[in-house]
């Protein structure tokens, strides 16, 4: 698979503040890269460089193996763009402000009419097509944002929080819209958010970003098993926690670190250690409700640098 | 070329369909036409026997309960056009996040503020010359006479003066639409300007020369002192389009202001006779080309702040 998305020691610096440090990232071509991190983490700022929007302090970045700050309307005319705060001329149509930017790629009426016209089908909003953009929800705009791109049928694509503000009825209409053109025309896209549990369904490959920094990359899988570290743990629920029950954990072989919450007693060691631990409570006549082995989701690994930030 | 011609036609059509382009029509409409009959009625009653020049004294006469001529009438409005054309030409489409994908589009930075500026121009002229053509035709109903040829010269020389006036106003509203984010912060900083430049630009240059150039016992004392004032009066776009205007239309005029007219009377016993239209352009050139040239600077200053912008995540 071609590399479509490069960046080689991206930085971008504001006076005395980094917002992007030092950045490589590769992307191959048809994949759906979910890009995360906590507000202000630098995932816009990136997104801008990568696109050419923005000028990098120093390194550079390649779309199709275009330079961005160098050839920036070569990235542009394969590059479609979907801001955070995503907006339409508003006292226009749906149908004119799609038109409008097919115009600015050079697109004739001609051709675009149709497309215009399959892409509002595509997206649900054929009956709104006429309707001024003033009367949209945040949700609808978004999915003309989707529809915008379906005309420009551009290769590569950036999402900048397209989930965040809607219902989740909307979220999941966007989800599988995104899923659906991704495969259609085999666009690679990059989609930024600080939900992860929204995007991680449908992207192939995820990336973290903490401070400016790329602290993670990689396949949620490969980055479950890195995080872990080796690590397995064990969340409990005790009728009763005793000192002797606690000192009996920490005897067992294996066990690094007992921690207790109220009721709940959640244990860290090297590996599955649940038959081992139920056994020494039983010796100590405790009683377990509940015993839970916690897999280390991306989940955790993506607050984990959440608190890290804050 | 694609992206300028796109964008132009697009500005020029939203502007057409706009409430703020029907209503700024309407009301130069209204005042247009009431100041030109006002105009007829005093020329009427005070006709002293020379007819030359009648058509012109339409636009530059006004009555006694109107004290607003055409030509003092448009130059109030013709700021206001400029202002209200370019007050949110950047940063609304900034605020709406148009602009973030405005620019995403393979087109050059350029073409969107070149387009913007040259489709508020054609705005601004298409009005001034409509009015321009209405009243014209109002003219020649009521008076019965056609202009001469050398009026229509001067009254079309006052509409390119206009246009050019008009962009001055239409370039420096589209600057602070480019350095404020809100509008209505750009919109009160260019109508502060407006309103210092048009009310007290004038009294302020009076004091200051007075100031720096005090009036003293000896002549050359005096003559510093006026021609300090003449030199700073020129700074004001406003002063250049009300002198260049009061030039061109009427031709009995040599010069504008009451200093200046000290000055011309002091050399040179002033003839009652009026300026050929090639003399008349003569003395108002260089008031031109100052407009032309602030106007290229409010220009200039934009289009360097609007291509080194940076977006920016928040």
């Amino acid at each position: 698979m071609a590399v479509v998305i490069e960046a080689k020691g991206l930085t971008k610096k504001y006076e005395s503040f980094t917002a992007v440090d030092n950045l490589d990232l590769k992307i191959e071509e048809g994949t759906i890269f979910g890009f995360l991190g906590p507000n202000g983490a630098g995932k816009t700022t990136t997104i801008l460089m990568l696109m050419g929007l923005t000028e990098p302090t120093s390194g550079e970045a390649r779309i199709g193996g275009f330079n961005a700050t160098r050839d920036p309307l070569k990235v542009k005319r394969i590059t479609g763009y979907i801001p955070e705060k995503v907006g339409f001329y508003e006292d226009l149509s749906a149908t004119y402000n799609l038109l409008y930017m097919a115009r600015l790629n050079g697109i004739p009426d001609n051709k675009s009419n149709e497309a215009i016209a399959r892409a509002l089908e595509k997206v649900g909003l054929k009956d709104k097509a006429g309707a001024a953009v003033s009367t949209f929800s945040k949700g609808m705009k978004q999915r003309l944002a989707i529809a915008d791109l379906i005309v420009k049928g551009p290769s590569v694509a950036f999402m900048d929080e397209p989930t965040s503000g809607i219902d989740p009825e909307g979220i999941a209409q966007m989800l599988d819209l995104i899923s659906a053109i991704a495969k259609e025309h085999n666009m690679t896209i990059v989609i930024s958010s600080h939900q992860l549990n929204q995007v991680e369904h449908i992207c192939s490959r995820v990336g973290i970003m903490s401070k400016g920094k790329l602290v993670m990359e990689g396949s949620v899988d490969q980055l479950g098993q890195k995080a872990g570290g080796g690590k397995v743990i064990i969340e409990m629920q005790l009728a009763e926690v005793t000192p002797e029950i606690l000192e009996g954990i920490k005897s067992v072989v294996g066990v690094l670190k007992v921690e207790q919450r109220d009721e709940a007693v959640i244990i860290t060691g090297t590996e599955d250690l649940r038959r081992q631990i139920s056994r020494v409570i039983q010796e100590k006549n405790g009683l377990v409700v509940q015993m839970k082995l916690q897999s280390y989701a991306l989940e955790d690994i993506y607050l984990k640098y959440f608190r890290e930030a804050q | 070329m694609t992206g300028f011609m796109t964008v132009f036609k697009k500005e020029l059509e939203d502007s057409f369909a706009s409430w703020r382009f029907i209503i700024l029509f309407t009301l130069i409409l209204l005042a247009s036409v009431v100041s030109i009959y006002i105009a007829l009625g005093t020329i009427r009653s005070t006709v002293t026997g020379s007819t030359e020049f009648i058509f012109l004294a339409l636009f530059t006469t006004s009555g006694t309960t109107f004290s607003f001529s055409f030509m003092s009438i448009l130059s109030y409005l013709i700021p206001l056009m400029g202002i209200v054309l370019g007050l949110d030409a950047i940063n609304s489409e900034r605020n709406n996040g148009t602009l973030s994908r405005l620019l995403a589009q393979p087109i050059y930075r350029d073409a969107v503020i070149n387009a913007k500026f040259l489709a508020g121009i054609i705005t601004i002229s298409i009005m001034i010359l409509s009015v321009l053509l209405l009243v014209t035709g109002l003219g020649v109903y009521m008076i019965g006479l056609p202009p001469t040829a050398e009026e229509a010269w001067r009254l079309l020389f006052f509409f390119v003066i206009s246009v050019i006036y008009g962009a001055f106003w239409l370039g420096l509203s589209i600057l602070f639409s480019i350095l404020f984010r809100r509008v209505a912060t750009s919109a009160l900083a260019v109508l502060a300007i407006w309103i210092i430049l048009v009310f007290f630009f004038n009294s302020i240059v009076t004091n200051l020369a007075n100031v720096i150039a005090p009036v003293g016992e000896t002549v050359s004392s005096q003559v510093n002192n006026v021609q300090l004032s003449i030199n700073l009066i020129h700074i004001s776009p406003a002063n250049l389009y009300q002198e260049s205007t009061y030039l061109i239309l009427v031709p009995g005029m040599r010069t504008f202001s009451q200093i200046l007219q000290i000055q011309a009377g002091a050399s040179q016993g002033l003839l009652a006779t009026p300026l050929s239209i090639t003399q008349s352009l003569l003395q108002i050139w260089p008031l031109i080309l100052i407009n032309v040239l602030l106007t290229i600077v409010c220009f200039a200053i934009s289009y360097l702040r609007f291509i080194r912008e940076e977006i920016r995540s928040t």
